[in-house]
C-alpha cells in the first residue's frame, strides 16, 4: 500500500472516532441535581424523578424523611456532610432498582424492624457494579442488604445496631446470591452477623471490623472460592462460622474476646479445602471449632490465651495443622474420638516439657495436647472450677502414662522448642 | 504471801489436788515434798496461772489471781526443765525478759555470782545443763519479786554454785520474801526449809517444820522420816 | 472487750521473729523460693506461664510449709512457752504474738523470695505486675491460714507425734483429697445443676478458693467463658470478690479464734 493512502486512512478513522466521541459525552453529560432544604427539589425522591442516567444527585446536609427512596436509574447520589435519611419503620430506606447506582456519604436511621420483610438502610435486588460507599446506618434492622447483585462494592461503611435478640434483628451487611463483591473497610456492630453470606461466590472481605454482634461477626453458608484477609471479629457472640461451603481462603484476621459457653473464634461446620494462614486468636472461649470439616491446612496461626485452642470432632478428616504457635492457652485441644485422622506436625506448644537433645529445634519426644481434664470439662463445664489444681494435675499425669481416654495416636511428632517469629 | 484455799483440780478421772489449804507465808522457806505424782508440779503451775483450778481460790498479798495476769509480776519463777529459744544470746534472753516484764533487773552481781560473764555472747544451744540451770536462776532472782516459787532449783549445779544459791536464798528469806520450793534432795530441805509440806495423792499429809515432822513420824534424818511416811509405818 | 493486750503481745511477735530470723529453716524456704523464682523467670520464655508453674508451687508449698513449721515451731517452743507463761503476760497476748511471729517470718521468707526475682525481671515482663501482686497475697493468706490450722492442731493435741500426722493430713486434705470427693461428686451428680453447689464448694477450701481468684485473672477466657452463669455473674463482680476474700479472712479467723480460746482454757 502507499504510504500516503496509508495516512490518509488513519486520518480519516482517527476524526471518526474524536466525532464518535463528541457524540457520545454529549449523549450522556452528566447534570448535578441539588437537594437541599431551600433548593428547587427538596426531596430526594423528586430529585431521583428529575435525573435521568448517569446524572449526579448532590444532597445537602439536614434531615430527610421520605419513607422507601427507590433509586430505578443509574445515578449516583452523594450525600454533603452526611445529611440524615429517616426511615419511617415500615419499608427499607434506600432501594437500588438499577446497575451501576452510587450511595455515599449518608447517615441512615430507623428503618423499623419487620418479621415478614427484612428491612434495610440499603437494598439492592437484583442488579451488578453498584457501589455503596462511606456511609453510616444506625438502628437498621439490616443496614446494606444485597439480593443477586454481582460485582458490588460496599466500602468504608459505618453500622450499628441495637441488637437485642436474635430473633428480632438482621445482619449488617447481608449478601444473597451474589457474585464478585467487595466488602472492606467496614464496621459492623449491634446486628445478628456482622456480615452475612448465602450463596455468595468470588467475593472479598477484607479490612472490616465486625465486633459486638449477637451471633457471628461473619457468618457464610453455602458459598464458595471466597477469601477474607485482615478483618478483626471480637466480642461477638461467635467470631466467624464457615458452614457449608468450599474453599474458604481466612487469612491474617484477629479473632479477640469470642466468649460464651458454646462460643469460639471461628466455627467451621461441614467445609472442604479451606485455609486458614497468619490469623491471631486471642482469647476467646474456643479458637477453631471444627466439625465435619476436611482437607483444611491450618497453618502459621497464633492461638494466645484461649480456653482451648482447637476442638476437633471426630467427624474431621485429613486436616493439616502445622507451624502455629500455641501459646497459655488453658487447653490446646479437645476431641471427642479416640482415633485421629488429622495431622499435626511442628508447631510450638507453650504446654511443652520435653527437651531437645541434639539440638535442631524440634523436641526428642511428642507432644500430646490432649488432657485428660480437658475432655471432663467438655463434657462437665462446672468441673473447669477445678483447673490446674494438684488433684486434676495428678489424674492427667496418670492419664499421660497410661493413656486410656484420651486419642493415644493424637501427638505432634515433631514439637518445636521455640515459638514461630513472624 | 500466798494463800491457797480449797484448792481442787482433775484431768479427766485423774483427782490431782483434793482440796489444798496452804499459807506461804512472806520471809520463810517452805518446801514442797512429796512422791512423783502427789501434785507438786500442778500445785504449783496452779498458782502459777499455767494449770487452771476446778475449784478454789488462790491469792497473792491480798489478790485473787483468777483472770488476772498482772499478779504474775511478783513471781520470780524458776521451772524444772529450762527451755529458751535456742538461738538466742543469754543476754539477749536476759533482755528480753525485762523487756517483757517492763523492769530493770539486778541481773549483774547475779551474773557475778555464778560466774555468768562469759556464756553472756554465747547462744543458748551452746550452753551445757549447768550453766543453763544458772541462767535459770538468774532469770529468777533477777527480779525484786516478793514470791518465788523454786521447782527443782538445785538440779545440775556444781558444787559452788549451790552454795552460792543457798547463800542466795537465804539472803532474799531475810528480805521477807515468800519462797516456795521443790526438790527431791532431802539434804538441802533439812538444811533451808522452815515449813515442810507433805503431799500425798492430793491433799496435805503433814505440814509444819522440819522438827515437827521429824519427831512425829520418827528417824533422827529427815530422809527415814519421809521413808517412814512413804511405806507405811507412821501409824 | 479487749482480747489480748497489744503491747506484750507485739513483744512475744517481736521476739518470735527475732528467734526465727535466726533459723536456717527460713533461710532455707527464702532461698528455695529465691532460685525457684529465678530460675522459673529465667528459663520460661513466657512470663504467664512462668506465673502458673508458680501458682502450682505456691498452692502447695506455702500450705505445706505453714503446716509443717506450724507444727514444728509450737511443739519446739512449748517449754519456752511454759516460760512465757509464768510472766506477767496475757495468755492471748503470748499465743496471738507467736502465731503472728512465725506467720510473718515465713510471709516474709516467700515475699522475698518471689518477689526480688520478679523485681528483678519486670522491666520485662510489665503487665504481668498485677497477676504477680494476686498470686503473692493468695501465698499469703494460705500462710496465715495453715500456721493458724496447724497451731490449732498442735495446741489441741499433746502428742507431737499425733499433732503432726493430724496437721499433715489437713493439707494433704485440702490440697489433693478435697478436690479428688469435689470431683468425683460433680461427676456423680452430673445431671443436676451444680454451678451454687461448686461456688459453695470452693468457699470451703482456702486453696481451691485461692486458686480460682488467681485464675479468673489468669484464664479468664475459660473460667468466664465456658461456664456461662454463676461463676461469670459471681466471681467475676466486685461482690464476688468481696466474698471470695471474706472467706480467706475468715479462713484466717476463725482457726486463730479457737486456738485462742483453747490456749486459754488450757492446762500446760
Amino acid at each position: 500500500m502507499h504510504i500516503d493512502s496509508k495516512c490518509e486512512l488513519l486520518g480519516k478513522v482517527q476524526g471518526f472516532l474524536l466525532l464518535l466521541l463528541f457524540c457520545f459525552q454529549f449523549a450522556h453529560a452528566s447534570d448535578t441535581i441539588q437537594v437541599c432544604k431551600n433548593c428547587k427539589y427538596t426531596t430526594i425522591t423528586s430529585a431521583i424523578g428529575a435525573a435521568k442516567n448517569g446524572d449526579f444527585v448532590m444532597v445537602s446536609n439536614g434531615e430527610y424523611s421520605e419513607g422507601k427512596i427507590l433509586i430505578g436509574k443509574q445515578l449516583t447520589l452523594w450525600g454533603e456532610n452526611f445529611p440524615v435519611i429517616e426511615g419511617n419503620g415500615q419499608s427499607d430506606v434506600f432501594f437500588v432498582d438499577a446497575d451501576s447506582v452510587v450511595v455515599s456519604g449518608f447517615e441512615i436511621r430507623n428503618t423499623g424492624i419487620s418479621y415478614i420483610y427484612d428491612l434495610a438502610g440499603i437494598k439492592i435486588n437484583g442488579h451488578s457494579h453498584c457501589r455503596i460507599e462511606n456511609n453510616r446506618l444506625y438502628n437498621t434492622f439490616f443496614g446494606i442488604y444485597l439480593k443477586h447483585a454481582n460485582e458490588c462494592i460496599v466500602k468504608n461503611n459505618e453500622i450499628i445496631g441495637q441488637a437485642t435478640s436474635e430473633a428480632s434483628s438482621g445482619n449488617a451487611i447481608h449478601l444473597w446470591y451474589s457474585k464478585n463483591a467487595e466488602i472492606s473497610g467496614n464496621s459492623c456492630k449491634g446486628h445478628r452477623d456482622g456480615i452475612y453470606f448465602e450463596f455468595v461466590e468470588h467475593s472479598h472481605i477484607t479490612g472490616n471490623l465486625s465486633e459486638g454482634n449477637l451471633r457471628y461477626g461473619l457468618h457464610f453458608m453455602f458459598s464458595n472460592d471466597d477469601r477474607y484477609v485482615n478483618n478483626t471479629f471480637r466480642n461477638n457472640g461467635a467470631g466467624v462460622a464457615v458452614m457449608f461451603s468450599r474453599v474458604i481462603i481466612m487469612q491474617d484476621n484477629l479473632f479477640e474476646k469470642n466468649w460464651g459457653p458454646s462460643s469460639y473464634g471461628l466455627l467451621l461446620k461441614d467445609i472442604l479445602d479451606g485455609e486458614i494462614t497468619g490469623n491471631r486468636f486471642n482469647e476467646n472461649t474456643i479458637g477453631i471449632f471444627a466439625d465435619g470439616s476436611n482437607r483444611i491446612k491450618i497453618t502459621g496461626n497464633e492461638f494466645r490465651q484461649n480456653g482451648w485452642a482447637l476442638k476437633i470432632l471426630g467427624s474431621c478428616m485429613d486436616n493439616t495443622i502445622s507451624g502455629n504457635n500455641f501459646i497459655s492457652n488453658t487447653f490446646d485441644l479437645i476431641t471427642n474420638t479416640s482415633t485421629n485422622y488429622n495431622r499435626y506436625e511442628g508447631n510450638f506448644w507453650s504446654e511443652y516439657t520435653g527437651y531437645d537433645l541434639n539440638k535442631d529445634g524440634i523436641g526428642d519426644i511428642p507432644y500430646k495436647p490432649v488432657k485428660l481434664f480437658s475432655m471432663i470439662v467438655s463434657n462437665l463445664p462446672v468441673s473447669i472450677i477445678l483447673l490446674r489444681s494438684s488433684f486434676v494435675d495428678l489424674i492427667n499425669f496418670a492419664e499421660k502414662i497410661t493413656p486410656s481416654l484420651t486419642p493415644p495416636s493424637l501427638a505432634d511428632p515433631s514439637p518445636l522448642m521455640k515459638m514461630i517469629l513472624k | 504471801m500466798i494463800i491457797i484455799d480449797n484448792l481442787q483440780k482433775s484431768f479427766g478421772r485423774n483427782e490431782v489436788l483434793k482440796g489444798i489449804n496452804l499459807n506461804i507465808r512472806d520471809g520463810v522457806i517452805t518446801a514442797i515434798l512429796g512422791p512423783n505424782g502427789s501434785g507438786k508440779t500442778t500445785l504449783i503451775k496452779s498458782i502459777l496461772g499455767m494449770v487452771i483450778p476446778g475449784d478454789g481460790s488462790i491469792e497473792m498479798n491480798g489478790k485473787g489471781i483468777h483472770n488476772n495476769w498482772k499478779y504474775r509480776n511478783q513471781i520470780g519463777y524458776l521451772p524444772q526443765i529450762a527451755r529458751f529459744p535456742e538461738n538466742l544470746k543469754v543476754k539477749e534472753l536476759i533482755r528480753m525478759i525485762k523487756d517483757i516484764r517492763r523492769t530493770e533487773g539486778k541481773e549483774d552481781p547475779l551474773a557475778e555470782m555464778f560466774d555468768l560473764k562469759q556464756a553472756m555472747d554465747k547462744p543458748l544451744r551452746h550452753l551445757s545443763g549447768g550453766t543453763r540451770q544458772k541462767v535459770n536462776i538468774l532469770l529468777a532472782f533477777m527480779f525484786e519479786s516478793p514470791n518465788y516459787i523454786l521447782d527443782e532449783p538445785t538440779a545440775g549445779l556444781d558444787p559452788l554454785s549451790l552454795i552460792r544459791f543457798k547463800e542466795l536464798l537465804i539472803a532474799e528469806k531475810k528480805n521477807g520474801k515468800a519462797i516456795l520450793l521443790t526438790t527431791h534432795i532431802v539434804s538441802l530441805v533439812e538444811e533451808l526449809a522452815d515449813d515442810v509440806i507433805f503431799l500425798l495423792e492430793g491433799n496435805i499429809f503433814f505440814s509444819g517444820s522440819v522438827e515437827e515432822l521429824k519427831s512425829k513420824y520418827g528417824g533422827l534424818k529427815l530422809e527415814h522420816s519421809i521413808a517412814n511416811i512413804l511405806s507405811g509405818q507412821h501409824v | 472487750m479487749r482480747t489480748f493486750y497489744p503491747a506484750s503481745m507485739f513483744k512475744i511477735l517481736k521476739y518470735s521473729l527475732f528467734d526465727l530470723t535466726r533459723s536456717r529453716w527460713t533461710y532455707g524456704y527464702f532461698l528455695f523460693y529465691l532460685i525457684f523464682t529465678f530460675g522459673l523467670l529465667y528459663f520460661s520464655n513466657d512470663v504467664s506461664k512462668a506465673i502458673i508453674s508458680m501458682m502450682n508451687i505456691i498452692l502447695i508449698l506455702n500450705p505445706l510449709i505453714a503446716t509443717l513449721f506450724g507444727a514444728l515451731y509450737f511443739y519446739g517452743s512449748k517449754e519456752f512457752a511454759e516460760l512465757l507463761l509464768a510472766l506477767p503476760l496475757k495468755r492471748s497476748s503470748i499465743f496471738m504474738g507467736k502465731y503472728l511471729g512465725l506467720s510473718l517470718s515465713l510471709s516474709l521468707s516467700y515475699l522475698l523470695g518471689t518477689g526480688i526475682p520478679f523485681l528483678f525481671y519486670e522491666i520485662q515482663a510489665t503487665g504481668q505486675a498485677w497477676n504477680f501482686l494476686l498470686l503473692t497475697v493468695a501465698g499469703l493468706f494460705l500462710t496465715f491460714i495453715f500456721t493458724g490450722l496447724s497451731f490449732l492442731v498442735s495446741i489441741r493435741f499433746e502428742n507431737t507425734i499425733k499433732g503432726f500426722g493430724i496437721s499433715i493430713f489437713i493439707w494433704l486434705f485440702f490440697a489433693i483429697i478435697y478436690d479428688g470427693i469435689f470431683l468425683l461428686t460433680l461427676l456423680i451428680f452430673e445431671q443436676y445443676p451444680l454451678d451454687k453447689y461448686a461456688l459453695i464448694m470452693t468457699l470451703f477450701n482456702p486453696i481451691d478458693l485461692s486458686r480460682v481468684l488467681i485464675m479468673l485473672k489468669l484464664d479468664i477466657s475459660a473460667l468466664m467463658g465456658y461456664t456461662g452463669a454463676v461463676f461469670n455473674k459471681f466471681l467475676g463482680t466486685g461482690l464476688g470478690m468481696i466474698v471470695a476474700f471474706g472467706s480467706l479472712v475468715i479462713w484466717i479467723v476463725v482457726p486463730v479464734f479457737v486456738f485462742i480460746r483453747f490456749a486459754k482454757k488450757k492446762d500446760f
